[in-house]
């Protein structure tokens, strides 16, 4: 029985995939924003003709290769934990996530495979300008893989444009226009790419203070900067706009979420927006503890920013387990009633199927129909089951966005001191841009905690809680595969860290 | 044409450096990734455990109704 499965194999399974994504978004962003700073340093050089903007190039690009070679086929492994530890969710949206993922691969091939070659093995073999083609095609190939990953986990955060099919069990593309240009699929593609963007300028930014405060590479170091501090910069500012952009979108389709963000358990007019704050550990749902220890609020901001209406309401985490029928929102509690209704019609029409049982089939299927939209509240035993964990994702959101409005600061810097030519002479701010590669990664991954932990119990909302998505298997298989991959992980990453190191010492000469 | 294409890539793999140890570790990745964890580690639970598309929907129309699926008939 569904109620008997050993819920710790979910949490290994959930562990294990945390761990894989984590880890493979070590690489991507890198990937993403370096291959478009190259494209940026090659034009410069393309444009002038000047021989120091091609050995920057060649020695950034350099980099990431290395970060390419150790993060491929890291992402493949997701793959295999979907067939494994995740086949009832695997089976259920296979046809929506072929197409996605069938053009990824497509693109992947086809514009990183061969424009690839060209770009490492072409400088001085082909033209100059059919050379810098090719690093833009790889820089633009490699964001829109990235496009068609984000557009799957999209739907997965607000499934459109599909319907579900009882016979066949699998949610099935009614609209490919509407799963890709969803909202929170489009929200998700920009803010991932362009905090990418500013990730790979702050690794810019950091390897070249690192030459300066060596006083190393002095020339490459400070152009270096003066393009990534830029990019960075414009990058930033598109953060905060598709950032904004997300939160608003989430208090439309995954308003728990953004309540999660926020610590905010009671819903109120012009909310304000947590500063900072240490959350209260033994505040449950329902209950009239203070959710804060301590916290610095800013008045009537969150209203604004999740309603872009000062003064509106905001609803909380109790509004919306329980219902707020001042603002029209309905409870947990009564869309688990909807939601088993569902299940119970789609067994029933199972059964009647396997009688051969056609007007029972029938009716089951109209019983279905109108409830179908509530059906992962159906697997839910108590409405608090709905919840996050309000502590991991409020503590990495506001990681995330502290990070995400020092970071810019850090680029203005850079592009102010070195438009004055004394960067090499602000030895504080250079050591602030070595930790930054470190504290953007931070900013990276938190935003992912934030995504992906906020959407809980979810594995597809609203209509496949992670308890449901899993395979039967036993939680010592996954406890095993899981430290298999922690040691595997860990061994490549120290292998890119040595190797990363090694050639930035060697510095634009090893090339 | 083909021969150049050939090559080039000959010669862009010969003059690498760094690049030779980053192919030898790609290399052992996806040995251990497809050789070793898919085959032993990750088999895909529905292609092993089932011969069919019509299996696999049952088995996964079994799996997520099952609390709420009545009886068999013969029970009722």
């Amino acid at each position: 029985m569904l109620e008997q499965l050993d819920l710790t194999m979910v949490n290994w399974a959930r562990a294990q995939f945390a761990l894989t994504a984590m880890y493979h978004w070590l690489f991507v962003p890198l990937t993403l924003g370096l291959s478009f700073l190259l494209a940026f340093f090659e034009t410069l050089y393309v444009r002038t003709g000047n021989e120091e903007w091609r050995r920057i190039t060649k020695f950034w690009m350099g980099l990431f290769g290395i970060n390419f070679a150790i993060g491929v086929a890291t992402g493949i492994i997701l793959e295999f934990e979907f067939g494994t530890n995740w086949s009832n969710y695997s089976w259920m949206v296979g046809d929506i996530f072929g197409a996605p993922l069938a053009i990824e691969g497509i693109f992947a091939f086809f514009l990183e495979a061969t424009f690839f070659a060209v770009m490492f093995f072409g400088w001085d073999r082909v033209s100059k300008r059919f050379h810098l083609l090719s690093t833009w095609l790889v820089a633009i190939g490699s964001n829109l893989s990235a496009l068609w990953i984000l557009v799957a986990n999209g739907w997965m955060q607000f499934p459109v444009g599909m319907r579900f099919n009882p016979d066949s069990a699998r949610f099935e593309m009614q609209d490919i226009a509407s799963v890709i240009f969803s909202p929170v699929a489009i929200s998700k593609f920009t803010h991932a790419t362009t905090s990418s963007f500013l990730l790979a300028s702050l690794f810019v930014i950091g390897v070249s203070s690192w030459f300066l405060l060596k006083g190393r590479h002095l020339e490459m170091a400070k152009r270096s900067i003066l393009v990534a501090a830029v990019f960075g910069l414009v990058s930033s500012a598109f953060v905060g706009f598709t950032g904004d952009e997300a939160a608003y979108t989430n208090a439309r389709t995954q308003p728990m979420k953004l309540a999660a963000f926020e610590g905010l358990y009671k819903g109120t007019d012009s909310a304000g927006l947590v500063a900072m704050g240490v959350m209260n550990h033994d505040k449950v749902p329902g209950d009239d503890k203070d959710p804060f220890l301590f916290e610095v609020k800013v008045p009537g901001l969150l209203s604004l920013l999740a309603n872009r209406e000062p003064g509106s309401f905001v609803p909380g985490v109790d509004d919306l387990l329980y219902g707020n029928p001042a603002h029209h929102i309905v409870g947990i509690n009564e869309k688990m009633v909807r939601g088993k209704v569902a299940l119970a019609a789609l067994a029933s029409y199972k059964t009647a199927k396997q009688d051969g049982n056609a007007p029972a089939a029938a009716a089951a299927l109209a019983a279905f129909a109108p409830q179908q939209d509530y059906l992962g509240f159906g697997y839910l035993k108590s409405p608090e089951e709905a919840v996050p964990p309000v502590p991991l994702v409020f503590y990495s959101f506001h990681i995330m966005v502290v990070l995400g409005t020092m970071l810019p600061l850090i680029c203005l810097l850079f592009l102010f001191f070195t438009y004055k030519d004394t960067i090499a002479e602000q030895r504080w701010l250079l050591g602030l841009g070595v930790i930054s590669v470190f504290l953007a990664h931070v900013a990276s991954q938190t935003g992912w905690i934030v995504a992906e932990v906020g959407r809980q119990p979810w594995a597809i909302q609203n209509l496949l809680p992670v308890t449901v998505a899993r395979s039967n298997l036993t939680t010592g298989a996954v406890q095993t595969t899981f430290f298999m991959f922690l040691i595997l992980f860990t061994t490549l990453l120290i292998a890119e860290v040595r190797i990363m190191v090694k050639q930035i010492n060697k510095g634009p000469e090893g090339n | 044409m083909v021969r150049r294409i050939y090559d080039f890539y000959l010669e862009g793999f010969r003059s690498m450096t760094t690049g030779r140890t980053l192919w030898k570790i790609v290399i052992i990745k996806l040995i251990i990734m497809f050789g070793v964890l898919k085959i032993f580690f990750f088999p895909d639970y529905l292609h092993t455990n089932f011969t069919s598309d019509r299996q696999r929907a049952d088995h996964v129309l079994d799996s997520i109704t099952r609390p709420y699926t009545p009886p068999p008939a013969a029970e009722r």
